[in-house]
């Protein structure tokens, strides 16, 4: 819960919806993240951009609590997501607590990640369904309409491994917005497609952003595909923000030396 | 606890005689296992095609017939034909054919397993199909034979319980004899019979393990945890 | 010594019928009951925290290190010892031994099926628990509907496998005193020491049912497991 805001679920509307206070990560002995601090406000749509290694893919599996964070906090709306401030004591939070601020994110993976084992509508239900208890019929429903969204309403009976890896990635994506997200995690969920079919899927992540205002962390190479949806972009170098800017500014105007760097190589 | 140690020392004679045989079977058995096997899983890889052909079918028909089946052959008929085993050597000869036929399926893997470019190399070197064997393919298939083996190795232990059935008191009799004596009792006889099994099997497993490392070293591999389940139970299947 | 044909030819009716109410019957209830043990086994091995987690292995590594024959009699004592047979009078000695043996035979090869399960599991990709995290899924529903029915496609054939093995070992149950087909052919052979005709017969009939059944299993395998 949160410590001291009046309204619980965060309908204030200057509560930024995710807070990153102080956070470290560390691998063993390799510190990838140390002492980060960022925020990200409501509907806002950030780009993480960075050389490979910079603890990009980090940020966003901590905010999926795929991982353990080892140190400093994250608040989501206010709620502290894995560990909660007690006085001076950083506690971990029980897992059922963890679960329902978690249920207001989700990602999308770069390798898709689909159930094979599954349909791809069973797929997309399979968690409306068992975590949100929505009824079959409901989320069949929702499902068939988030797939017209991704321009696959003829594969919902599809099996998974029958599809190209851009239309599974399109599945995967109605699969994440099914559970009507706040948040919507994408770790570079083009980076593993052939180049013919990224175009598709990019399409469908531009129509999110212009129809929802769904609050996004983009990590990505395509910086056309940033520019056009971002409405920040991060610079990491590690395990820092380096420099932080409006695309339009990011990608044309750089001050940071690295970033120049950065920016001449990939672009 | 110190009923334990009691009752132990009161049978020490007994379970030791019990030990020799089970220990005598184990390793008797498991040496006429590893020739059957290296033997079969050989013929089962080389370009004559009547070798194939036999160690396949000699392999099939050990593997479907059951261990209990081939120990009765050996010690009630081959008596009607003249021949009279000892007891112990049918046990020895029974389990190592049984055991052998389920390990031949382990080498043959192993030896498939080894990369086909070996094989061509030794063509591009005008190697015969002996001398590539012994000196290119065998030395990489030994590394990945090992955890298989371990495996039935372990099942050889535990199978020389069958000597029950053919009259031999081995390890399992005497824990049985152990438990009908009310001074000793259900829980510590059979207490002590399945530590003994457990400690026999596990050394035997962690020597041959040893000797894999060994093997994965030589080959400049990291000791891996290979799990070899799935291979096993196809061939004991 | 002549193999008698007439005498052989005969014997297959008993046996076939001591092989289809005994050692089938057995082999069939023992298998199933493994694999759902197994599975047990193998999710606990994943799910409970290390001080329950390694008494549990310990255990299964003692009973697959153990001979089955020690495990039956250990079974058959303890019946006994809790006066077992006087507590059941209306049911016969053989069906309790058959009953202990289904037992016996189904934890000794669970825990053989556990590591086959846990070799499975162990082959599915982390992504998929990361994205059935990602989607807030309960964990019974990841075993359930994500990690199972994946693990038990790479499993099925080395169940089957598991299955003929314990089939091949019902003649263990002779040390039990269950009247299954090896004990048969023993007893029909021994009256006139034609062990010859019956211990063929028997063997036969082993290879006739496993044969076939291991060979569709290397079949399921190629289809099965990538
Ligand atoms: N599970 C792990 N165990 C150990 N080290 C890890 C693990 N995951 C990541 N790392 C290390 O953390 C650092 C940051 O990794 P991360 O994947 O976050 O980088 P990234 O910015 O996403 O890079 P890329 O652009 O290549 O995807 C790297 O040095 C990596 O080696
Ligand atoms: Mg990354």
């Amino acid at each position: 819960m949160s410590t001291d805001t009046t309204s619980p679920g965060g309908s204030t509307g200057d509560q930024p919806r995710i807070v990153m206070e102080d956070v470290s990560k560390k691998f063993g002995k390799n510190t990838v993240l140390d002492g980060l601090n960022f925020t990200v406000a409501r509907g806002e749509r950030v780009t993480l951009i960075g050389p490979s290694g910079s603890g990009k893919t980090t940020i966003l599996r901590l905010l999926m609590t795929l991982e353990d964070l080892t140190g400093g906090y994250i608040y989501i709306d206010g709620d502290p997501l894995t560990y909660a401030k007690r006085g001076n004591r950083r506690v971990k939070l029980p897992n059922k607590e963890v679960t329902q601020i978690r249920k207001r994110i989700g990602m999308v993976f770069q390798q898709f990640n689909l159930f094979p084992n599954m349909t791809v509508c069973e797929n997309i239900i399979e968690a409306p369904v068992h975590v949100l208890g929505q009824s079959k019929d409901e989320a069949r429903a929702k499902a068939a309409d988030l797939l017209d969204q991704v321009g696959l309403r003829d594969k919902i009976d599809a099996h998974p491994t029958s599809l190209s890896g851009g239309q599974q990635q399109r599945v995967a994506i109605a699969r994440a917005l099914a559970m009507e997200p706040e948040i919507l995690l994408l770790d570079e969920v083009t980076s593993a497609l052939d180049p013919e079919l990224v175009g598709d899927v990019l399409e469908v992540l531009r129509e999110v952003a212009r129809k929802t205002d769904i609050t996004m962390l983009l990590v990505t190479h395509e910086m056309q595909f940033a520019q056009d949806v971002s409405h920040r972009v991060l610079m990491f170098d590690e395990g820092r923000v380096i420099e932080e800017a409006k695309p339009e500014v990011m990608f044309n105007n750089p001050t940071h030396e690295r970033t120049k760097q950065f920016l001449q190589a990939v672009l | 606890m110190s009923d334990f140690f009691q009752a132990i020392s009161d049978y020490s004679p007994y379970l030791w005689e019990g030990a020799r045989v089970t220990l005598a079977l184990s390793g008797g058995g498991a040496v006429v296992a590893l020739v059957v096997a290296v033997v079969l899983g050989l013929c089962a890889i080389s370009p004559v095609a009547v070798l194939r052909v036999g160690s396949r079918v000699i392999v099939e028909f050990f593997r479907g017939t059951s261990l209990v089946v081939q120990l009765f052959f050996l010690f009630y008929v081959f008596p009607l034909f003249g021949i009279d085993l000892p007891g112990m050597w049918c046990g020895i000869v029974g389990l190592g054919l049984n055991y052998g036929a389920y390990g031949s399926e382990v080498v043959r893997g192993s030896l498939n397993a080894v990369a086909k470019v070996q094989w061509e190399s030794t063509t591009a070197l005008s190697m015969s199909w002996p001398l590539a064997v012994r000196r290119v393919i065998w030395p990489q298939a030994w590394g990945l034979m090992l955890p298989g083996l371990n495996n039935l190795m372990v099942m050889l232990v535990k199978g020389t319980a069958v000597a029950l059935l053919i009259g031999l008191h081995d390890l399992t009799y005497w824990v049985e004899v152990m438990r009908k004596d009310p001074e000793v009792g259900l829980w510590i006889a059979y207490g002590a019979g399945f530590l003994f099994y457990y400690l026999i099997a596990l050394a035997c497993s962690s020597g041959l393990r040893l000797l894999e490392r060994r093997a994965q070293r030589r080959l400049g591999l990291a000791p891996s945890k290979t799990r070899t389940t799935r291979a096993t139970a196809e061939a004991v299947a | 010594m002549e193999f008698d044909l007439e005498f052989a030819l005969e014997t297959v009716g008993p046996l076939l019928m001591a092989f289809l109410q005994v050692t089938l019957v057995v082999t069939v209830a023992g298998s199933v009951v493994a694999a759902l043990l197994g599975l047990i086994w193998a999710v606990c091995q994943r799910e409970l925290p290390t001080p329950v987690r390694l008494p549990l292995s310990w255990v299964l590594d003692v009973i697959r290190m153990t001979p089955l024959p020690l495990q039956l009699l250990f079974a058959v004592a303890i019946f006994i010892s809790f006066d077992g047979y006087r507590k059941f009078p209306d049911t016969d000695v053989e069906t309790i031994g058959m009953i202990l043996g289904v037992a016996v035979f189904a934890i000794h090869y669970s825990t053989y099926m556990a590591e086959s399960y846990r070799a499975g599991i162990d082959s599915i990709r982390q992504g998929q628990w990361e994205a059935a995290t990602a989607l807030s899924l309960p964990r019974s529903r990841v075993w359930r509907a994500v990690i199972i029915p994946q693990a038990l496609r790479a499993t099925l054939p080395s169940l089957g496998n598991w299955a003929i093995a314990m089939f091949k070992d019902t003649p263990f149950l002779l040390v039990i005193l269950v009247p299954e087909m090896v004990a048969k052919a023993k007893q029909l052979g021994g009256a006139s020491y034609q062990y010859t005709e019956v211990f063929t017969v028997a063997g036969l009939i082993f290879l006739a049912a496993s044969y076939p059944t291991a060979v569709l299993m290397r079949k399921l395998e190629k289809k099965l497991v990538y």
